[in-house]
């Protein structure tokens, strides 16, 4: 008997495709040829029109959904939205998660080796931007025989690459759906950004980039870059509930040790981190995250922008989050109604700060649903 | 329209094919989703309740969750043919404030509001000397949502200080009755009164 839940896709397992075609950066740099592995649930209709293309936020991968075995214990990122009967009803629609480029799980990034020097890219591997996933993301399209995207949607810098489809190819989508997200990062994000890039290039392990020559990695930088993070994804809400002041231990030590139970998770959430990602594309994608701005070639008016989109909207946020706050979202939708276009916007409440669209909330899970039965799909 | 509440009925007459709406307040989204479906009409609903907001979605009507008591500052100048707020009016914070928002990103308002200068509460009050509890106002003085009550006397007289032009005006009860007596006295025979105000 499987422990896997009956609303879930199940045992899953990442594909990939290779691309030829050189694509070209909005840095002016190119990239040649390149790998995208992605995971796929549902069946694709004949028409074709029921794929949903679902986009990864910074730390998070193609494994959106299911397991990669019958043993394994952790689902995919989306699990709570993405399998049968949840708000992205695998019985209806056709899901493709890919990894973006410049990821460190399988597709293209500074890890993967540069067909010119048969070395790892690592800090050569050219600085991508959304507007360039958004690039590849339509080839995959391409390769997929999918013209039109039943919706695309994602959330955090995944909503990002949602909006960016929306207004770069404003005919191959139908919803836009867009979670905890913004239109551009606001100074004080990109100073957490900051921080944590700087905390991993001051690591003595960190070789301008180059640690694989060096068999190292630049572990602590990447664990306090992580822990920094994880701060911010949280309210203080949620830790104060979740760890007040309590100890580790039984008493105060009066020394520099480990000592709060906050710490103590802060360390964990660290060292998992460095086991499973590359500081390289850490750097990257923080970077892809600065230099999202929507409307940055129409001076800021983000309804400019929304004149041409032909997509309904979806978005939503979180009453805690203060990384991308519930004004963000409405900044957004403020642009989209002044557009005249269709939108519906949700605030949720809830005390999980910007983590709070992975986290299972019927009131979340239930509006998501309604909204995506709604998207007309052939049989 | 049948499956309509009667001032709703009263609205579809009003509103003009192809508009655009705003209906603040919206509920269950039953007319916007009317309106949409046969005057063509496009828009968005403003709602805060979980389950109206739920019903919205069910009813594929652009559903906005806000609070009304925190301003329109998300919607443009006269950027909507109509806002429309039923039943709303009298559970505002500031119905001043929330009027002449609606003046500024409409052309036109529609609002609708329970007449407390009705005979039937004038008669509770006058021969119980308590707060009125009815079918239309259910709820008791401690927990009642509707803390701004006013009578048809009241904001036809707020309307004039205000400087705002009435331009169409109309009295109904919920059970369709005939509406003689509420054409003739409204402020005592009308349960529910309706009114049209042409923005600036």
């Amino acid at each position: 008997m499987s422990k896997i839940a009956t609303d879930s896709v199940g045992v899953v397992r990442p594909q990939s495709l290779h691309f030829d075609e050189p694509l070209e950066l909005v840095s002016g740099k190119t990239i040649e040829q390149y790998e995208i592995v992605y995971e796929t649930y549902g069946v694709l209709n004949a028409q074709a029109d029921n794929a949903v293309l679902v986009c990864h936020a910074l730390s998070t991968d193609h494994h959106a959904a299911g397991y990669h075995s019958e043993e394994d214990s952790k689902p995919g990122w989306w699990e709570i939205c993405i399998g049968p009967g949840k708000p992205i009803d695998t019985n209806k629609f056709f899901v493709v998660s890919p990894s973006n480029l410049g990821h460190c799980s399988g597709s293209t990034g500074p890890q993967s080796i540069d067909p010119k020097t048969n070395k790892a890219y690592g800090p050569d591997f050219p600085i991508v931007t959304v507007i360039d996933w958004v690039n590849y993301q339509k080839r995959l399209a391409d390769r997929l025989g999918i013209k039109q995207w039943a919706a695309v949607a994602g959330g955090s810098l995944g909503g990002m690459q949602a909006l960016q489809w929306a207004v770069q190819f404003p005919d191959m989508l139908r919803q836009c759906v867009v979670i905890a997200c913004a239109a551009k990062l606001s100074a004080q994000n990109i100073a957490f950004n900051a921080v944590a890039r700087r905390a991993i290039m001051s690591d003595p392990d960190f070789h301008d980039g180059r640690y694989y020559d060096h068999a190292t990695v630049p572990a602590s930088g990447l664990k306090t870059a992580r822990m920094l993070g994880h701060i911010t994804y949280l309210s203080d809400d949620a830790m104060g509930d979740k760890f007040g002041r309590e100890l580790k231990g039984e008493k105060l030590n009066y020394d520099y040790g480990i000592e709060f139970q906050v710490e103590s998770y802060l360390r964990y959430q660290g060292e998992s981190f460095v086991d499973r990602f590359d500081a390289n594309t850490y750097l990257l994608m923080t970077k892809a995250l600065d230099y999202f701005d929507l409307a940055g070639k129409e001076g800021g008016n983000l309804a400019a922008v929304f004149e041409k989109v032909k997509a309904k909207f979806f978005l939503a946020s979180f009453a805690t989050d203060w990384r991308f706050s519930p004004a963000r979202s409405r900044e957004i939708v403020s642009a989209l109604t002044d557009a005249k276009r269709d939108v519906c916007y949700l605030e949720f409440a809830s005390n999980h700060g910007h983590d709070a669209f992975l986290v299972k909330n019927d009131h979340y899970i239930d509006a998501f649903r309604a909204y995506m039965q709604n998207i007309e799909v052939s049989k | 329209m049948s499956a309509l509440r009667p001032e709703l009925q009263k609205i579809c007459e009003w509103v003009k094919p192809g508009s655009r709406v705003l209906d603040l307040g919206c509920g269950d989204g039953s007319l916007l989703h009317w309106l949409q479906t046969n005057r063509q009409t496009t828009g968005y609903g403003v709602e805060i309740n979980r389950q109206n907001i739920l019903s919205c979605l069910k009813k594929n009507v652009n559903i906005i969750q806000a609070d009304l008591d925190a301003g329109l500052t998300d919607f443009e100048d006269a950027s909507f043919d109509y806002v429309i707020m039923t039943q709303a009016l009298q559970a505002l914070q500031r119905p001043d404030k929330t009027l002449a928002e609606m003046a500024r990103v409409g052309r036109k308002s529609i609002v609708t509001f329970p007449n407390f200068g009705l005979w039937k509460h004038r008669l509770y009050l006058s021969t119980k000397g308590r707060m009125p509890v009815s079918k239309a106002l259910p709820a008791q003085w401690y927990d009642t949502q509707n803390i701004h009550l006013c009578t048809v006397k009241d904001f036809e007289r707020f309307c004039e200080q205000q400087a705002m032009i009435v331009s169409k005006k109309d009295f109904v009860d919920y059970e369709h009755r005939p509406a003689t007596l509420m054409k003739l006295w409204p402020n005592l025979f009308g349960e529910v009164a309706l009114y049209q105000i042409n923005g600036k």
